[in-house]
């Protein structure tokens, strides 16, 4: 088992430091960084003098371990439009992003598993059919227009939730639900999948002639093993929520990430976009890590080869 | 006499519709009492499993049995609630499975699976049920319990984890075994050690075992009476002495008829003056498993060494257990994979020297069956495009290759309109034969057959065998014929190769290595044969399967 957690830790440190590098090289997109900075109007002079002070002059790998490591210390630079660092914009969003991208993913997997597993007992019952309806419904209906909806009774004509703003837990009900609801289609037709095909299996079979009950076979011996993949689609899922949520967050007002990184693509604040990407690829790569571990631990054949 | 510990009496399992017969088990009657060993005995489809998943109550949702009752203990087990057959499996009665790779949970270890049982029917305290699972493990003569009740069942061998199985089972000393098949996916070595140890658990315990097999060798080791099945109906029933040596049923008889027989006489190989066309030398496969970054790999020698040569029109077995490296050894013939020294010389073309495009108008000349005729064959593709898929992709013109396919039909004695008909359509055998038909149509000077005749029934296999012979004859082919079976063989084969961990241990003739075998593996081998005391009756009424 430790054998395999330091091998994933070493692969998942060696992939940040690809995507480091790919997010320096941003800095370069454009042809000379300086001449970007200084704006159209610019002198001469004022362009060397800006390549001085950013550093610019120096070469490229040199310029790219000082970057590197401040940015370990999370310290990715002055935002070129906010006039601030922009580690203290990023960590206020970060906050909001993930509460909102923790409750969304603990709305799809509350609502997602047992929908599956319950679809899976009884294939092509009256149980398994409402499941695909949820699931249809969830992956043709644009994510906008069931958030508008929601708020158009929940907010407007019952005034049970709020409808914008991070204020309080009851504003982040309705745009968890909404961004939940777009990723639990895929999590519960897996679930559904994984268990169709375990509850086949010959050692399902032994748990029945063993004499253990429904409840122990559906949860203890089929779910442990069907869940699996389902762990690997979550942690991808999540991973997704946390920087491509630009469409709730806006209809929300929530002041998340992904609408930080929607605004500063608007304001060409490179700095920040490349903080932005950073941040969101690093919690990518964590989050594949933690998925990797965590199915070791429920599949022994992993861990143990 | 006791009492029967369980009767089925007029027993009918429905199939669902659109099948070719109405019911999967027919009217069956039959009583197991307690400490004997009842040997239900039949082919595929006899319904023998079925009848035993009745039993349980482990029936798949399509099959309902229709009429009868199962009275198990005093208590009809078809009226029993759900929750009554849960508090009564694994404790009252238990069942051991046919495939002990899959039986077992992934994802606990099998401490924990054996210690369910008690915690499910028993209130012990958890240093009790821990005590008991090291007495199980113990009885049923694991190595090391300590360390094998904290292992994985992917860490364990079939053998292993069919001994797992049997502890599971015998963990509350049930009044009722099943086992079904319990030994036919195991290597014959260790087929012969379980089959012992249930006979020994049998003295020991008071259960009545029902023990399902298709092999009449392990009927006589173990059985005291012996229930014979076709197509869902008993044909005959009576003490396993009666239907051994005296059956009655003509189905009994042919199917006794069909099993492979010991070799007794002596046979001397006609000399063959026909040209080499097969010359391994030296040939050598290792390999190397990394089982972590800082753990140095393990190498596994699974070629070690191996020469031989086969002459035109014979046919060479390669005979040894799971891991013994007979498949790595055809693998590398037919440079499917690479071996690591050696050379292979098949009718005049260096196989081992050649680069992979050279090879690639050459590969015709040495064409496969594999083992799973259900597996190996393309369900959504005809017969015909399958067939003539070979001949087409080495340059035969399309009605060249067509003409060659009803040919080889005709060879393996299959109808024309095969061609115009799914895999899903053929029985097993029928199959096979289109296999064989397939790796034929490109006309290969030899042919390999792996495994090509385990899965199917006894009476099939001796078809199949007979087949494989005629064609070799007829077609002047070479065949490596590879099996675990050393009775299959001895049908079958000229010379033998004895395989054990990447090496051949021994080789000779067929009558040879039967009647005067050297080396201590090959012995071991003979005798682990199932039925060994048993004196076959011979019938000699032909194919009577076929007729009856």
């Amino acid at each position: 088992m430790i054998a395999f957690f330091i091998k994933r830790l070493v692969t998942a440190l060696l992939v940040v430091l690809t995507v480091s590098a790919m997010t320096f090289s941003m800095t370069f997109l454009t042809g000379d960084p300086a001449i970007a900075v200084a704006g159209e109007n610019a002198t001469q002079a004022d362009i060397v003098r800006i390549r001085e002070y950013y550093g610019y002059d120096r070469p490229i790998p040199v310029q790219f371990m000082s970057w590197l490591g401040r940015a370990a210390q999370g310290d990715f630079g002055q935002s070129l439009y906010l006039n601030q660092p922009v580690s203290i914009e990023i960590f206020a969003r970060l906050k909001t992003t993930m509460t909102l991208g923790l409750s969304a993913l603990i709305f799809a997997l509350v609502l997602a598993i047992p929908l599956g597993v319950v679809a899976a007992i009884r294939p092509n019952s009256l149980l398994d059919r409402f499941a695909l309806t949820v699931a249809v419904v969830g992956q043709a209906m644009p994510s906008f227009w069931f958030a508008l909806t929601m708020m158009l009774w929940f907010g407007i004509n019952w005034r049970i939730l709020p409808v914008s703003g991070t204020d309080t837990w009851a504003h982040f009900v309705m745009p968890s639900i909404a961004l939940g609801y777009f990723i639990t289609p895929g999590v519960m037709r897996l679930t559904r999948a994984g268990m169709l095909e375990v509850l086949r299996s010959d050692y399902i079979r032994t748990a029945r002639a063993k004499g253990a009950s429904g409840f122990s076979i559906l949860f203890k011996h089929a779910l442990r093993n069907a869940i699996i993949p389902v762990v690997s689609l979550a942690a991808v899922q999540f991973g997704f929520m946390l920087g491509g949520s630009i469409v709730i967050e806006t209809i929300f007002a929530v002041n998340g990430l992904g609408f930080l990184a929607w605004e500063s693509i608007q304001r060409a604040d490179l700095p920040m976009m490349q903080a932005i990407v950073l941040v969101l690829s690093v919690f990518y790569i964590m989050l594949t890590f933690l998925a990797d571990v965590l199915n070791a631990w429920l599949d022994p054949r992993i861990r143990i080869s | 006499m006791a009492d029967p510990v369980l009767s089925i009496r007029n027993l009918t399992v429905g199939l669902p519709v659109k099948l070719d017969r109405k019911n999967a088990v027919t009217g069956i009657s039959f009583d197991v009492r307690p400490r004997e060993i009842l040997c239900v005995v039949g082919e595929s489809g006899s319904g023998k499993s079925i009848t035993s998943l009745a039993t349980m109550g482990l029936l798949s949702p399509g099959l309902k049995v229709t009429s009868g009752s199962i009275d198990f203990d005093g208590r009809d087990v078809l009226k029993l609630s759900n929750k009554e057959r849960n508090a009564m499996r694994g404790d009252q009665m238990a069942m051991i499975f046919q495939e002990p790779m899959t039986a077992l949970n992934p994802a606990y270890t099998v401490g924990a699976q054996i210690e369910e049982v008690f915690r499910i029917h028993r209130n012990l305290s958890a240093a009790d049920r821990r005590a008991e699972v090291m007495r199980l493990l113990e009885e049923v003569r694991l190595p090391d319990p300590k360390r094998l009740y904290d292992a994985f069942p992917h860490q364990l061998s079939g053998g292993q984890r069919q001994r797992i199985m049997i502890a599971m089972a015998l963990a509350l000393d049930p009044k009722l075994l099943i086992a079904d098949e319990p030994t036919t996916a195991l290597d014959v070595t260790t087929q012969a050690q379980i089959l012992v140890l249930l006979k020994q658990l049998n003295e020991r315990h008071d259960a009545g075992i029902m023990f399902i097999t298709h092999d009449f060798g392990v009927v006589a080791e173990i059985a005291d009476r012996v229930v014979v099945m076709r197509h869902g109906e008993i044909v005959e029933q009576g003490t396993a002495d009666e239907v051994l040596n005296n059956p009655q049923h003509p189905y009994t008889r042919a199917l006794i008829d069909a099993v492979p027989r010991p070799m007794t006489e002596e046979t001397t190989p006609e000399a063959n003056e026909n040209p080499v066309v097969i010359d391994v030398q030296g040939l050598n496969k290792t390999f190397t498993t990394s089982t972590g970054m800082f753990k140095p790999s393990r190498t596994v020698t699974a070629v070690n060494n191996v020469s031989f040569q086969v002459k035109r029109g014979e046919t060479l077995g390669i005979v040894g257990e799971s891991g013994s490296g007979k498949t790595t050894l055809v693998r590398c013939l037919m440079r499917l994979i690479e071996p690591d020294s050696g050379a292979i010389n098949i009718s005049g073309v260096d196989f081992a020297a050649k680069s992979r495009s050279e090879l690639r108008s050459h590969r015709k000349d040495i064409q496969i069956v594999f083992q799973d005729p259900y597996g190996s064959l393309n369900p959504r593709r005809t017969i015909g495009s399958q067939l003539i898929q070979g001949a087409i992709n080495f340059g035969i013109p399309r009605k060249e290759a067509w003409d060659r396919v009803y040919k080889l039909l005709d060879i393996v004695r299959m109808p024309h309109d095969s061609v115009n008909r799914f895999p899903s359509q053929f029985s097993g055998g029928q199959r096979q034969r289109l296999c064989i038909a397939r790796a034929l149509v490109v006309q290969p000077k030899v042919l390999i057959a792996d495994e090509a005749v385990s899965a199917l029934d006894v009476s099939i296999q001796r078809e199949v065998l007979h087949l494989l012979n005629d064609i070799r004859d007829r077609l002047g082919l070479t065949v490596i014929f590879i099996t675990h079976d050393l009775r299959v063989a001895a049908q079958i084969c000229n010379e033998v190769l004895v395989m054990q961990y990447g090496s051949v241990v021994e080789r000779g003739g067929v009558s040879q290595i039967f009647n005067a075998p050297s080396h201590d593996y090959t012995k071991a081998l003979l005798s682990a044969q199932p039925g060994q005391n048993w004196d076959m009756p011979v019938f000699d009424e032909g194919d009577t399967l076929a007729k009856i």
